[in-house]
């Protein structure tokens, strides 16, 4: 039953992602032509409410409900990483018009074909994780 | 009703996201969708080959189901919270795409000349998937996380390495859409 919250967050996620046309690749390649403000409306309100959402976290110590105080680990402090891995994501990303929430979303609204970018992406990450630490990071 | 039915503006979606993310962190986990794919190597013995894949993944189960119902959430966001209207795109988007030989965009999410099986069973068209979903999967591991991990969670807890891995999903996503698009189509 723990796992029943997930799941509807989870639903709710998909929902929101579908109705705002996040999901949809023409979308993904009209933000990086700068030919509309939907998608930078999307991530700006976004970031901007999740900001607030966090400060007042921290600013009235709120715990989880799991009763831990609320502390979001920092990323390790590095700039190779990145730079690099987020040059090579952003090339998968506008070629796929999807990242991988809207991969699982999209298989949802029937796109059978999404399994085989999601299998591609599996196998990706299963790439990096052989080459990790030949890798500059 | 029909306001659901009908796309949802930039406004009430991106506040929406946010709140999907506020309600994961009181729930005590993070918002980060590409985790899961590294969680789908180590449930099938990706471990053999990489540390990287050595952890317990069954504490993953939350997210794994966060994904469930991200697939359930898009079957129902088309069956029945949509009016089939087609995506208003910028016209000028719609010309753009047209000379690359894209027709009826914003007609459906997705476009046929690269997700119809049609297009998938030629070299080009399932190499060109194949490849997106390469780099995806590569590339979000390699920086850490995706939009969701970075630029949501990471730029909203004023994270200076998200915002690198940020500026890098655009260098990347500005190469492919302005200079290997038009040499790919």
């Amino acid at each position: 039953m723990k796992f029943l919250k997930f799941l509807f967050v989870g639903i709710f996620f998909g929902i929101i992602l579908v109705k705002s046309e996040a999901v949809s690749w023409y979308r993904i390649f009209e933000m990086f032509k700068f030919q509309s403000f939907h998608m930078f409306g999307i991530i700006g309100s976004a970031v901007f409410l999740g900001i607030l959402f966090l400060w007042i976290f921290r600013r009235f110590k709120v715990k989880s409900i799991e009763g831990n105080e609320i502390h979001l680990a920092p990323k390790d402090k590095s700039f190779a990483r990145y730079i690099i891995g987020g040059t090579i994501f952003g090339l998968g990303w506008a070629l796929a018009g999807a990242c991988p929430g809207p991969m699982y979303i999209l298989l949802g609204t029937g796109v059978s074909s999404m399994l085989l970018v999601i299998a591609a992406a599996t196998l990706g990450t299963f790439v990096y994780g052989v080459l990790k630490n030949k890798l500059p990071h | 009703m029909e306001v659901i039915l009908k796309p949802w503006p930039w406004y009430v979606s991106g506040p929406l996201i946010a709140l999907v993310m506020a309600i994961l962190v009181f729930f005590g986990k993070t918002f980060g969708m590409s985790s899961n794919l590294r969680t789908l190597c180590s449930i099938g013995g990706a471990g053999k080959y990489a540390d990287f894949f050595r952890f317990d993944w069954k504490a993953q189960k939350w997210n794994l189901t966060v994904v469930l119902g991200a697939i359930i959430g898009g079957f129902i966001a088309v069956q029945f919270l949509s009016d089939g209207s087609a995506i208003d795109l910028n016209p000028e988007t719609i010309a753009d795409l047209n000379t690359l030989g894209f027709q009826n965009a914003g007609a459906t999410l997705l476009p046929a000349e690269i997700y119809h099986w049609d297009s998938i069973m030629t070299f080009k068209g399932f190499s060109i998937l194949v490849l997106a979903g390469f780099l995806v999967g590569f590339g979000t591991r390699y920086a850490g996380g995706c939009t969701s991990g970075h630029a949501i969670t990471g730029l909203s807890n004023l994270q200076l390495p998200s915002l690198i891995a940020v500026i890098g999903f655009f260098i990347g996503g500005l190469l492919m859409t302005h200079f290997l698009l038009p040499l790919i189509f």
